[in-house]
C-alpha cells in the first residue's frame, strides 16, 4: 500500500494551497479593473498661485515704464525697474525668485531670438540686491537646451552672478490642470512655478503665426509635452497661458528686435537695434506696446484682445500711468 | 611528488606535442640539456624521468656547461610559502607586481573608456561664451583611433590612414614589443570578458573542467578566419568588419543600449520616488536626476532605432563566458586576431622549463588566452594576452617571461589552415558585391538613408564607416540612429537620421568631430550653415497634403515654418482664405453651413531646404508626420538629386 501523508503534512499542504489561492484572489479583487472609458481620470490637480503684488501697492507709481536711448542694456534695465518703484517693491528679503527669459532657440545674442543676456543678468543682480535668497533662471527651450542656454549667453551671464541656471530635464515637468479654454491638462515646467516671485523677462520679436511674441507668449516655455499642437489655436492658447501664469514683474527686452522671420530668425539683417527695455506689471500692456516696435497693430493680435477681455491687463497701454526714462 | 608527467600529456588535442615527450625522435642539444640539467640534481627520481635517450650521449655529459648561462635560476630568497602548492617558492616579485599593475591598468582603462563614452555628448557649460565654438573637450574617440584593425580596414578600403588613426601605429608598436598586451591589459571589452569569465562559471567551473576550458581549442582559429574575411571585405570596399571590432562593440552596445536602458530604469525609479509626498524624498530624487542628467547622460531620454538587437548581442556574448571563458577574445575578436598575427614579432615572451613541470595545471586555472602555458606543450604566443597569471601561479619555476626568450617551445604564428584561410578571404571578398547586387545601394536606394552632415559619398562612406556609433552617441538631439536594414544588409548599424526622434541641429558639427575614420568629415559650422559656401544638405522635406492641418483640415498650424532654421526660411507660407464646414449641423438636420477661415499653407523651397528634419520633428501630426524628409538632394551625392541647378559636378566627394 502506498504511503499516506501524515495528518500534519496534509494540513500543511492544504494550508499552502489555500494561501496561494486566497492571496491570488485578494490581489485580483484589490486591483480589479472594472473597465470603462473613464478609468484613466485626470490626475493633475495642482494649481499655480498668482505671483502678482497685491492690489493697492504703489498707487502713485507708474504702471508701464519705457527706458530708451541708451546703448547699454544693463543701464536701460536698471532705469526701467527703478522707475517702476525699484526691485525692492517686488521682492522681499529671503524670496525665491524665478527669472524666466526666452531661451528658446539655438541663436546668439546678435540674432535677437533670445532675451539679451545683459538684461537677464541685470534683473538677476537686482533681485539679489533686493534680498532674494535664491534666483532661478530657466526656460523650456525649443532647440536642444544645452545649446540654447550656452549660445544665448544667458547661462554664463546668470551663473556668474550666482543664479541657479536649471537646464530643463524631463523629470522637471509635472502634469497640472491649467483650466484654460483650450489648455486643460499639460506637463508644466516645475522650476518656474515653485517660487515666491516670478519675473518674466521676454524678448520682443516678430512671430509669423502669432504676429508678435513678447510677455504673454513667453509662457510657452512653461509647458512640456507636445506643445506644437498649441499652434492650432495660438491666440486662445496664449491667453490661457497668460491667465495661468501671472508674474510679479515683466521686463521686456527690446534692445535688439527681430522684426521679421520670427520667432527664430538667424539673420542679423532681420534685426533692428532699438535700445529699449519695458518694465511693467501688466503683461497685456507690455505686449500691446511691444507690437508698435515691429510695426504691427494691436488690433491684429487677437490674444491681446482676449487678454484684455479676460481682465489680465489692458491692451490700451496709453490709459496706464506711463513713464519714459 | 609526481614530478614526472605521464608520458604524453593526456589533453593535447589542439596543441603540438614537444618531441621528446610524445615520440622518440631527434632532440637537439639544447633541449636535452634543458630537461636533464635539473633532473640531474634531483637524485630522488632519476629513473622516472620520461625523457627518451635517443639523442647523442656525448652531449649529455657536457650539458651543465652548455645550459648554465640562460637557465640558471636567479638567486632569490627561498622563502617557502607553506600554503603554496608544489615547491612553495613564490613567483618573482616583478611578476607579482606586473599582475597587480595589469589589474590596475585594466580597471583604469575601462574607467577611462567609460568616462570618454559618457563624455561623448554635448552638455553645454556655464563657462562658455555665446560665441564659443562647440567642440569635444576630450578626444572621446581615442580608443578607436588607437585600434589597428580599424586602421587596417580603412587603409585597405580607402587606401588612406585618416588623421588620428595614425595613433594605431603606437598600439601596433606596443604589440611588437610585448605581444597582445592590449587584449589582456587595455581592451575595455577584454576587461568585461575577464570579469564575466570570472563570475559566470564560478559556481561550478572548478577543478578539471576549468583547466580543460583553458586548454587551447580549435575554435580559437575562428577569429583569424573572421579577421581575414573582414580585411578581404575591406579590400572589396566595405569597412563592415567594424561590426566585430571590440571597441566599436563597446561604444555601440554600451552607448546605444546599456546607457539608455539604465537611464530609462533610473528615470522611472527616481520619477516614482519624486511623486512620494515627502519633501526630502522629492528633493533627493530630483537632485539625483539633475546630477545624472548633467554628468552621465542627457536631460532627456535617448532612444535608438532597433537597439534591442545590439543590446541582446552584448548580453549573449557576455553570457557565453559561462561556457567558454573569455569567449569573445578567444573565439571571435578580429582585433585580437590582428594583434595575434603581429605578436610573432614580440620581443617579450615566455620561456618554459618543461622538466620542472609537475603537471599541477595551476597555470591553466587562470589562463586568459588559452595559450597553452603548461609544461609539455608549446606556448601559443599569438593567443597569449600577456596577463602573467601563469607565471604567478606556477610553483615550480617552469614559466618565465623575459625579453628575447628562446623560441624552442613557442608557436608564434596562428595555427590556421591555409585552405580555410583562403576560403575566408574569398567569402569576405564575395560578400560585398553580393550585398550590393541586392538592390540597396545603386538601384533602389532607400529614401530613409539620410546620412549625417559632412558624410562622404555613399560608396566612400561604406569604405570608411566602422559602425562605431560615436556619431550616434554624440548627437545632442538623438537624431542619428543605427540603421537596421534600411541601408541594406551591408549598411547594418551605419548612421541614419531619423527626424521623427530628433532633427539635425544646424549649428552642430559634433558627429564629424568624433568620427574616427572620416566617414563623416570634420566640417566647420560655416561650411555646414553655408556661410560663403553652399550649405550642406542632407535631404529635402516634402509635405503630405492629405495629413497637413492647413492643407487638408483648414486648421492653422505652421509649426514647421516656425522651426525651419534656414535664413531665409526654406518653408514659406501661402496666405489663403479657405472654406470649411462648421462642426454644428444646420437647423432641421441640414448640412452644416460653410464658413471661411484664413490660413497659412506651408510650402518647401527645395533650393533652400537643408533636410535637417526640424519640421518633421515638430509636426503635430504625431504618428505619421505631414512633413517628412528623404535623402534626395543630399550634397554628397551626384545622383541622388532633384534640381538641375543644384547638381554641382565640380564639388569634391
Amino acid at each position: 500500500m502506498a504511503e499516506r501523508p501524515s495528518r500534519r503534512e496534509v494540513i500543511q499542504r492544504l494550508g499552502a494551497a489555500g494561501l496561494a489561492l486566497g492571496g491570488a484572489a485578494a490581489i485580483g479583487r484589490w486591483r480589479w479593473d472594472h473597465g470603462g472609458i473613464d478609468v484613466h481620470r485626470a490626475e493633475g490637480t495642482r494649481q499655480v498661485r498668482d505671483f502678482r503684488l497685491k492690489a493697492g501697492n504703489g498707487l502713485e507709481l507708474p504702471e508701464l515704464v519705457i527706458a530708451k536711448n541708451n546703448p547699454d542694456p544693463a543701464t536701460l534695465t536698471r532705469r526701467a525697474v527703478d522707475a517702476l518703484g525699484g526691485m525692492k517693491r517686488f521682492i522681499s528679503r529671503g524670496d525665491i525668485v524665478v527669472v524666466k527669459p526666452n531661451i528658446g532657440w539655438d541663436r546668439m545674442p546678435i540674432h535677437a531670438a533670445n532675451t539679451n543676456p545683459e538684461v537677464v543678468a541685470t534683473v538677476v543682480q537686482m533681485a539679489f540686491e533686493a534680498g532674494a535668497r535664491r534666483v532661478v533662471v530657466t526656460d523650456a527651450s525649443c532647440n536642444d537646451p544645452n545649446r540654447c542656454f550656452q549660445r544665448s549667453g544667458i547661462w554664463r551671464a546668470a551663473y556668474k552672478l550666482g543664479a541657479d541656471v536649471i537646464i530643463p530635464a524631463e523629470h522637471r515637468f509635472r502634469t497640472m490642470r491649467l483650466n484654460g479654454d483650450v489648455l486643460d491638462e499639460w506637463p508644466v515646467y516645475m522650476p518656474l512655478v515653485q517660487a515666491d516671485k516670478v519675473i518674466n523677462v521676454p524678448v520682443a520679436k516678430h512671430h509669423n503665426l502669432a504676429k508678435y511674441t513678447g510677455a504673454m507668449k513667453n509662457w510657452y516655455g512653461s509647458l512640456g509635452g507636445r506643445r506644437n499642437r498649441l499652434h492650432q489655436n495660438i491666440d486662445v492658447s496664449v491667453a490661457d497661458l497668460a491667465t495661468f501664469m501671472r508674474p510679479t514683474l515683466v521686463v521686456v527686452d527690446a534692445t535688439r528686435v527681430l522684426v521679421r522671420n520670427g520667432p527664430q530668425g538667424g539673420n542679423i539683417d532681420d534685426t533692428r537695434e532699438m535700445n529699449t527695455v519695458i518694465a511693467t506689471v501688466d503683461q497685456v500692456a507690455a505686449d500691446s506696446y511691444g507690437t508698435t516696435l515691429i510695426g504691427q497693430k494691436r488690433e491684429n493680435v487677437p490674444y491681446l484682445k482676449m487678454g484684455h477681455e479676460r481682465g489680465l491687463g489692458t491692451m490700451f497701454w496709453e490709459n496706464l500711468r506711463v513713464k519714459e526714462v | 611528488m609526481s614530478q614526472t608527467a605521464a608520458p604524453g600529456h593526456p589533453h593535447q588535442d589542439e596543441v603540438q606535442p614537444i618531441p621528446w615527450l610524445g615520440k622518440v625522435g631527434e632532440i637537439d642539444a639544447l633541449d636535452q640539456a634543458l630537461v636533464r640539467a635539473p633532473a640531474a640534481s634531483n637524485v630522488g627520481t632519476p629513473a622516472s624521468n620520461p625523457m627518451p635517450t635517443a639523442g647523442a650521449p656525448a652531449i649529455v655529459s657536457a650539458s651543465a656547461a652548455i645550459v648554465a648561462p640562460p637557465f640558471k635560476a636567479p638567486a632569490r630568497p627561498t622563502k617557502i610559502d607553506p600554503k603554496r602548492p608544489g615547491s612553495g617558492i613564490p613567483a618573482r616579485p616583478l611578476i607579482r607586481g606586473l599582475v597587480w599593475a595589469r589589474r590596475f591598468v585594466q580597471v583604469a582603462s575601462l574607467a577611462l573608456f567609460t568616462f570618454l563614452l559618457v563624455e561623448t555628448t554635448f552638455r553645454g557649460s556655464f563657462a562658455a561664451k555665446a560665441d564659443t565654438v562647440v567642440r569635444m573637450p576630450y578626444p572621446v574617440e581615442g580608443f578607436l583611433l588607437a585600434d589597428p584593425f580599424v586602421a587596417a580596414m580603412t587603409f585597405l578600403s580607402s587606401h588612406t590612414v585618416y588623421r588620428g588613426l595614425l595613433w594605431s601605429v603606437a598600439l601596433l608598436g606596443l604589440t611588437l614589443v610585448f605581444g597582445r598586451v592590449f587584449c589582456g591589459w587595455i581592451c575595455p571589452f577584454g576587461t568585461l570578458h575577464h570579469f564575466f569569465a570570472w563570475i559566470f562559471p564560478s559556481t561550478y567551473g572548478r577543478g578539471n573542467s576549468r583547466v580543460m576550458a583553458n586548454h587551447t581549442h580549435g575554435y580559437q582559429r575562428i577569429k583569424y578566419y573572421l579577421m581575414y574575411a573582414f580585411l578581404a571585405a575591406a579590400l572589396a570596399g566595405s569597412a563592415i568588419g567594424g561590426l566585430f571590432d571590440p571597441i566599436c562593440i563597446c561604444v555601440r552596445a554600451i552607448g546605444l543600449a546599456v546607457l539608455p536602458a539604465v537611464q530609462y530604469i533610473g528615470g522611472h525609479a527616481l520619477g516614482a520616488a519624486a511623486t512620494v509626498n515627502e519633501r526630502h524624498v522629492q528633493f533627493v530624487a530630483d537632485g539625483t536626476q539633475d546630477f545624472l542628467a548633467r554628468s552621465v547622460w542627457q536631460s532627456k531620454q535617448f532612444y535608438f532605432h532597433e537597439t534591442w538587437f545590439i543590446g541582446f548581442l552584448l548580453i549573449a556574448t557576455l553570457f557565453m563566458n559561462r561556457f567558454i571563458p573569455r569567449f569573445w577574445c578567444r573565439v571571435l575578436c578580429p582585433l585580437g586576431a590582428f594583434l595575434g598575427v603581429f605578436a610573432r614579432f614580440a620581443l617579450f615572451g615566455m620561456e618554459k622549463d618543461h622538466a620542472k613541470c609537475t603537471d599541477c595545471n595551476l597555470c591553466l586555472v587562470n589562463c586568459q588566452g588559452a595559450d597553452s602555458p603548461q609544461g609539455g606543450v608549446k606556448w601559443r604566443q599569438d593567443e597569449c594576452h600577456m596577463c602573467m597569471n601563469c607565471e604567478t601561479a606556477c610553483p615550480e619555476d617552469v614559466i618565465k617571461f623575459r625579453f628575447l626568450p628562446g623560441r624552442k617551445s613557442t608557436i608564434s604564428v596562428p595555427d590556421t589552415g591555409r585552405r580555410t584561410a583562403l576560403a575566408s578571404i574569398a567569402a569576405g571578398a564575395i560578400a560585398i558585391p553580393a550585398a550590393r547586387t541586392a538592390d540597396s545601394l545603386d538601384a533602389n536606394y532607400d529614401s530613409r538613408v539620410i546620412r549625417p552632415p559632412g558624410a562622404v559619398e555613399e560608396r566612400a562612406f561604406l569604405e570608411r564607416c566602422i559602425r562605431c556609433a560615436e556619431c550616434m552617441k554624440v548627437c545632442p538631439n538623438n537624431a542619428l540612429h543605427p540603421a537596421f536594414f534600411e541601408a541594406g544588409i551591408e549598411g547594418l548599424w551605419t548612421p541614419i537620421l531619423i527626424s521623427r526622434i530628433g532633427y539635425c541641429e544646424p549649428s552642430c558639427v559634433l558627429c564629424g568631430q568624433v568620427c574616427p575614420t572620416g566617414a563623416i568629415q570634420k566640417i566647420t559650422e560655416r561650411e555646414k550653415l553655408g556661410q560663403g559656401v553652399p550649405p550642406i544638405k542632407i535631404g529635402t522635406a516634402f509635405y503630405d497634403h492629405g495629413r497637413c492641418l492647413p492643407w487638408s483640415m483648414q486648421t492653422p498650424c505652421i509649426v514647421c515654418e516656425e522651426f525651419c532654421p534656414t535664413s531665409p526660411k526654406a518653408i514659406w507660407v501661402e496666405e489663403v482664405d479657405a472654406e470649411v464646414r462648421s462642426a454644428e449641423p444646420g437647423p432641421n438636420g441640414e448640412q452644416p453651413p460653410m464658413k471661411t477661415v484664413h490660413l497659412q499653407r506651408p510650402h518647401v523651397d527645395p533650393a533652400l531646404c537643408i533636410g535637417c528634419g526640424a519640421c518633421e520633428k515638430v509636426c503635430p501630426v504625431q504618428d505619421r508626420p505631414a512633413v517628412y524628409v528623404t535623402s534626395i538632394g543630399e550634397t554628397r551625392s551626384k545622383t541622388n538629386v532633384i534640381l538641375l541647378e543644384n547638381t554641382n559636378y565640380n564639388s569634391p566627394g
